[in-house]
């Protein structure tokens, strides 16, 4: 927190939690948000330049990464990275035989992207509150604007637009896999015939409505707590970082370094369920056992 | 202080402590069951412990998001 600007500590966590927003005004002209009421006024017609920019890096450097590994890999010297990189696969690899039981070439390569991308999305939250928001106030005073308008949210998963992307994208596969499986009328009686079951075809048709209902709210239950789960999480230990960042600065690593520890394991975690969870919804999109 | 700041504080009490309580009661029955399958079937404690971790973090998500939201309601709106 700087020392010379005087601001109290709500403003400072609101100031953290405002993304860069790049949109409509109501006005009709495009241009940078500079509050959160005119961010706010910009209504749907808006995307988060900072949450953009920061997974776009993120994902290319993980693709970077991992096709350098592939390229240089060698049978006799391995590398340390193309172990590193062995491992991984490997661990993604035992993952996917365990829970997915269908046959799908796509369903490894796509948890072993979500996998990496979220926990590197999820580390830059252990990068300090302050260090990359200051660094664009300080760019965006070079090119004139006012330093107190420019607001940065480095963590991408601490925004909903960004695991709503992703469970959103997780859930149209899981749609498109499961009728491409089970045939439009396989995935209508998945949807109509449970869980309630009857031999009388009278009771069957009677029934569906509940059926119907029950077996909506679990299916469109999925992508909302897919995303809320890694949204909610992030967000929290963002919090917490930026509350800590509020005392004076000799004391904070006293609380900042526990917490940074702690939050190695739930970068780690979150990472592997949002992983897990891509895995079972795509089995059960292939599980013709109804 | 008004009344709406020392509700929101109240509120803020409550959701931090009760998700955190139901949590703690939650994961405490998780790890004892899961030491209990150990010591039955020491051979199964690499599967044991992933599917431990899986339901760990998806109990662990409730309380977290609790203690988030309430952190926000204390220190940003009350």
């Amino acid at each position: 927190m700087a020392a010379n600007e005087v601001i109290t500590s709500g403003e400072y966590i609101k100031h953290h939690l405002q993304n860069l927003t790049f949109g409509q005004f109501p006005d009709g002209h495009w241009g940078l948000a500079h509050s959160v009421a005119e961010a706010k006024s910009m209504g749907f017609m808006a995307i988060h330049l900072d949450t953009l920019g920061w997974s776009f890096f993120l994902g290319a450097l993980f693709l970077g990464l991992f096709y350098r590994a592939g390229r240089k890999m060698s049978c006799e010297t391995p590398s340390g990275f193309q172990n590193f990189v062995e491992s991984v696969i490997d661990f993604i690899d035992e993952n996917v035989r365990g829970s997915f039981n269908g046959k799908n070439p796509l369903v490894a390569p796509l948890a072993l992207t979500v996998f990496i991308w979220i926990v590197l999305m999820n580390t830059m939250d252990l990068v300090p509150v302050d260090w990359l928001p200051v660094l664009a106030q300080k760019i965006g005073a070079m090119f004139g604007a006012d330093p107190h308008h420019v607001y940065f949210k480095v963590v991408p998963t601490t925004d909903p637009n960004a695991t709503f992307g992703m469970s959103i994208g997780v859930f149209i596969l899981m749609l498109y896999y499961s009728i491409k499986n089970k045939g439009i009328g396989g995935f209508t009686a998945e949807l109509t015939l449970h869980p309630f079951e009857s031999k009388n075809p009278i009771v069957k048709v009677l029934l569906i409505p509940a059926n119907f209902f029950l077996e909506a709210v679990s299916l469109l239950a999925k992508p909302i707590s897919h995303s809320l789960r890694l949204f909610g999480n992030m967000y929290a230990g963002e919090m917490i970082f930026i509350l800590i960042a509020l005392l004076p600065f000799w004391i904070q690593w006293s609380l900042s370094l526990p917490w940074a520890i702690f939050h190695i394991l739930i970068v780690l975690l979150q990472g592997f369920i949002f992983m897990t969870l891509v895995i079972v919804y795509m089995d059960m999109a292939h599980d013709k056992g109804h | 202080m008004t009344e709406v700041g020392a509700l929101l504080h109240i509120a803020g009490a409550l959701l931090m402590g009760l998700g955190a309580l139901g949590a703690a009661i939650g994961i405490g029955i998780l790890g004892a069951r899961f030491i209990e399958g150990v010591a039955r079937q020491p051979e199964l404690m690499g599967m044991l412990r992933t599917q431990m971790f899986i339901v760990m973090g998806l109990v662990d998500a409730v309380p977290m998001i609790a203690v988030g939201i309430s952190m926000y309601i204390l220190f940003a709106v009350a």
